[in-house]
């Protein structure tokens, strides 16, 4: 069935009877050609492209528990490309112009609202920072303007641009940038790919790989053992947990990342705003509730929440720019967990066991990246080589020291 | 989290910053033939197990002692707390 104007308002008139499940709820088969492991959003992205965009055929996708119940549901839905290196910022602009196609291309409603994202500078070694950066997205065919005091204060009046502690220099504004309805893409590339007769396996969880003579033949799981040509395993979160199961050791930590949203408030927040003495990030949502986050917690877990220490870092950051926002009362608060690599950038690559194709290690920036990183894992299922934007997340980058390391911390994933 | 630090009784986790897991203790030795495999996998491989983990937390708002803690990655609780410095002599390691 396909969405439109037309569509709503003849359902309206009927009594809204025609309406059908966006996606069936069908039961394993005994083998398929791919299976993708994770029913977030990477992975769902992945089988749709797979379908469309590769014409493969017989593709499972594998859910432990219901699609888009993980870190696609669980992040504070901002998209932007405004990366500094090589290796990063062609990719993540391919994901932006996919995202600004998006809707039209699945037949959904995804709410991709490009508002803007404006990084704030503080001192004038944070401008010459953010003016290489900019210079980088603008090379790579991104957007980027960098604004004044003067510029930032005609457009967002309410920021204190003259505070005594951190004064306002300027700002690297990137116009593309935005925010999207989160769940809606887990959705629409699920309708999508079930379309195109993808089978979206709920409640389904992978207990094991069945590994011979090096090559990977499929998965057990929770509902039989199910035969694959090839196995994607996209669960960023849960990739060293997956992958112990193949006997694998990754560059990966899995780290808790704290959210939050206020009451909803009338429009006061136009775009998404960073605080650059800080680490704090901030838009409104359509429903009118700030959504905000900050650091990672920083200590190895799987928990889905955090501690309050960072809630309060988090909110004084908040306070230090937007003093305002003290008298909204916090809604929700939440955690989700993060595949912290060790140079902070992901990885999209073949393993060493034959069959076995690993999509993770998206740190606290995955949701932006979600299709891209389908269309590049989709890429590499397919065809068996990387996507020319996806060549430098390899395993071995770390072995040969090609790290990808946007902040130059090292390997210390919880720096990142 | 509280840590019930060795020495100084319960303490806010605020106090500490986090290094990671504990076998990085394990330092490989720099004259093996398999020095380069063996310092790739130390920097940059790690087990990440959900449940039981130990992992280093240095003491830099307090005593500045490194401390080994097991915890559990899914609960968050911390079932032991070492002085890293014991932990180390018991594996042979430093004087």
């Amino acid at each position: 069935m396909r969405y439109s104007g037309f569509k709503v308002l003849k359902e309206a008139l009927t009594g809204h009877k025609g309406w059908t499940p966006a996606w069936r709820d069908p039961e394993p088969q005994a083998h398929y050609d791919i299976v993708i492991i994770g029913g977030g959003g990477h992975g769902l992205a992945t089988a749709y492209y797979l379908a469309k965009e590769f014409q493969q055929k017989r593709i499972a996708v594998l859910e432990k528990g219901w699609i888009g119940g993980g870190n696609v549901g669980r992040n504070t839905t901002i998209i932007r490309s405004n990366y500094l290196l090589d290796g990063n910022e062609p990719f993540y602009e391919f994901s932006l112009k996919l995202w600004e196609g998006l809707e039209q291309d699945f037949n959904y409603n995804a709410m991709i609202s490009q508002r803007g994202i404006l990084n704030l500078i503080h001192s004038d070694a944070q401008r010459d920072a953010f003016v290489r950066r900019g210079n980088a997205m603008l090379l790579n065919g991104a957007d980027a303007e960098l604004l004044t005091t003067a510029q930032i204060k005609e457009r967002y009046p309410f920021l204190n641009t003259e505070d005594a502690r951190f004064p306002i220099k300027g700002g690297l504004a990137q116009h593309r940038g935005g925010t999207v309805r989160h769940d809606a893409v887990a959705w629409g590339y699920a309708r999508g790919a079930d379309s195109r007769g993808v089978d979206i396996i709920q409640n389904c969880e992978v207990t094991g790989f069945r590994i011979e003579n090096g090559k990977c033949l499929g998965v057990e799981t929770s509902r039989g053992f199910i035969g694959a040509g090839k196995v994607g395993c996209a669960v960023a979160g849960s990739s060293g947990r997956l992958m112990a199961k193949a006997e694998m050791r990754l560059p990966i930590e899995s780290h808790v990342l704290q959210a939050f949203v206020s009451e909803g408030l009338k429009p006061v927040l136009p775009g998404v705003i960073t605080f650059g003495a800080g680490h704090f990030y901030c838009s409104q949502s359509d429903k009118g509730g700030l959504v905000f986050g900050g650091d990672i917690d920083g200590y190895n877990s799987y928990a889905q929440r955090g501690n309050l220490p960072v809630v309060e870092d988090v909110c004084e950051g908040g306070m230090a720019i937007f003093p305002a926002f003290g008298r909204a009362r916090l809604l929700r608060m939440w955690g989700g967990i993060m595949d912290m690599s060790m140079d902070g950038s992901p990885i999209i690559d073949k393993t060493h066991i034959d069959g076995l194709y690993f999509n993770g290690g998206w740190c606290y920036g995955g949701f932006k990246a979600t299709p891209a990183s389908g269309f590049c894992f989709a890429h590499l299922l397919a065809r068996d080589t990387p996507h020319p934007t996806a060549t430098a997340y390899r395993f071995d980058r770390f072995e040969k020291g090609l790290m990808i390391d946007e902040k130059g911390m090292g390997n210390q994933p919880n720096l990142h | 989290m509280i840590i019930e630090h060795p020495l100084l009784g319960p303490r806010d986790a605020a106090e500490f910053t986090y290094l990671g897991d504990a076998r990085l203790i394990d330092r490989p030795d720099w004259q093996s033939e398999t020095a380069a495999k063996d310092f790739f996998e130390y920097g940059y491989l790690r087990d990440n197990p959900a449940g039981w983990h130990q992992e280093l937390w240095f003491h830099e708002a307090g005593d500045r002692s490194w401390l080994v803690i097991t915890r559990n990655t899914i609960t968050h609780e911390i079932s032991k707390v070492e002085l890293a410095r014991d932990v180390a002599r018991s594996r042979g390691r430093s004087k």
